[in-house]
């Protein structure tokens, strides 16, 4: 039990996928803008990372694996997540219109992105076991969905705030991101009991 | 090598064949997006976005061929809860497309009209009944406020009324807070 809440803790906060691993940037800086859309792309990337994580998982242990086919897995995890999610998009606008709704354009949007991906071989490489990799790709969505919000709400603020002319818009929101990731360094050691 | 190039194929060859069978049966009918724009904008059809009216208006913003700044009944209002609904950056109105006007209707002077039906083509909403050489008159309650009407007359019999503000049509205004700081 306990190493399961420490993957979820070095997940969301040391090695968080964002901040610390890098990746994922492009939602990061491009939906920040306003919490609420920030919020429904945190849900639909926690969603697609989990079912990600668990069907590159199932991929890797029982295709890649026994044949010695490991350099085939960056294509494959793309090709399965694509579809995994595609498929649950289509499910859902035929049964679930409300879920449908509020993570609707989001989920093509994040398919493929290096987050999405990014876990998925992490995965492959720390030699997670199902379980693992599952709380895993739970732990990076939720990693990401906190500064998502975090970084979402810092920029709200900044819209009424007095910036000077120079560095308004994208400059602060940079800024800023660097200043966070610094701050995320002060987590190191926190996932060694 | 052959097992590689057979592994890939069944992947995505299964994945096809799931796909194309779920685009089949899981088929959803109409665009719900086109929907819920076209419940935001005024329904007017008053055509003022160049567009023939409002369904075709939502169209092309579902499409990303128009701005979401082209209706004016529909006011900053209206622009506002498109930039919320498709979550992107609101923008004040184009004035290119004309002002917003206070709510009004048409009113047709019964004494001068000459029955020449003109206007009732023009009327997008059939809010205008009469025949040929009888007196025309609208609608009131269908009448939308488009202006279409006044172009074609003849003899400029038609004139927009402001729908005064009564204890029936009177609704509580939103609050306006100023976010950004005043210089």
């Amino acid at each position: 039990m306990t190493e399961y809440f420490l993957i979820i803790i070095s997940v969301v906060f040391v090695n968080n996928i964002v901040l610390t691993k890098i990746l994922g940037l492009c939602p990061f800086m491009g939906v920040s803008k306003k919490l609420d859309t920030s919020v429904s792309m945190s849900a639909a990337t926690a969603f697609v990372l989990t079912i990600g994580s668990i069907t590159s998982w199932l991929i890797n242990y029982f295709l890649l694996v026994p044949y010695n086919l490991e350099y085939l897995r960056t294509i494959s995890f793309i090709v399965v997540i694509a579809a995994v999610v595609q498929f649950t998009e289509m499910v859902m606008e035929k049964n679930y219109p409300y879920l449908y709704r509020v993570l609707g354009i989001f989920l093509p949007l994040i398919t493929t992105n290096c987050a999405v991906l990014g876990i998925p071989l992490l995965n492959a490489q720390l030699s997670h076991n199902l379980l693992e990799a599952a709380i895993f790709g739970l732990g990076g969505a939720l990693g990401f969905s906190f500064v998502l919000i975090l970084f979402a709400s810092l920029r709200e603020k900044f819209e009424g705030a007095n910036t000077p002319q120079a560095m308004k818009g994208s400059a602060i929101a940079m800024l800023t991101a660097g200043l966070m990731s610094l701050s995320f360094m002060g987590f190191i050691g926190l996932d060694r009991l | 090598m052959i097992a590689a190039i057979l592994i890939i194929l069944s992947i995505t060859a299964f994945i096809g064949l799931v796909l194309g069978y779920a685009s089949i049966k899981l088929k959803t009918d109409g665009d719900p997006i086109i929907d819920r724009i076209d419940k935001i904008l005024p329904q007017t059809q008053c055509g003022q976005c160049g567009y023939p009216g409002c369904k075709p208006y939502a169209t092309a913003i579902a499409n990303g061929e128009a701005d979401i700044n082209q209706c004016p009944p529909g006011g900053d209002d209206g622009v506002h809860k498109l930039a919320d609904l498709l979550g992107v950056e609101y923008k004040p109105l184009n004035a290119e497309h004309g002002e917003t006007k206070p709510k009004s209707i048409a009113i047709i002077d019964e004494s001068t009209c000459i029955g020449c039906t003109l206007c009732i083509q023009a009327c997008p909403v059939d809010a205008i009944i009469g025949a040929a050489k009888q007196m025309h008159t609208i609608v009131e309650k269908e009448c939308t406020g488009c202006e279409l009407c006044l172009p074609p007359c003849p003899v400029d019999c038609i004139e927009m009324v402001e729908i005064p503000e009564t204890t029936d049509n009177w609704k509580w205004k939103y609050p306006i807070h100023p976010i950004k700081q005043q210089h």
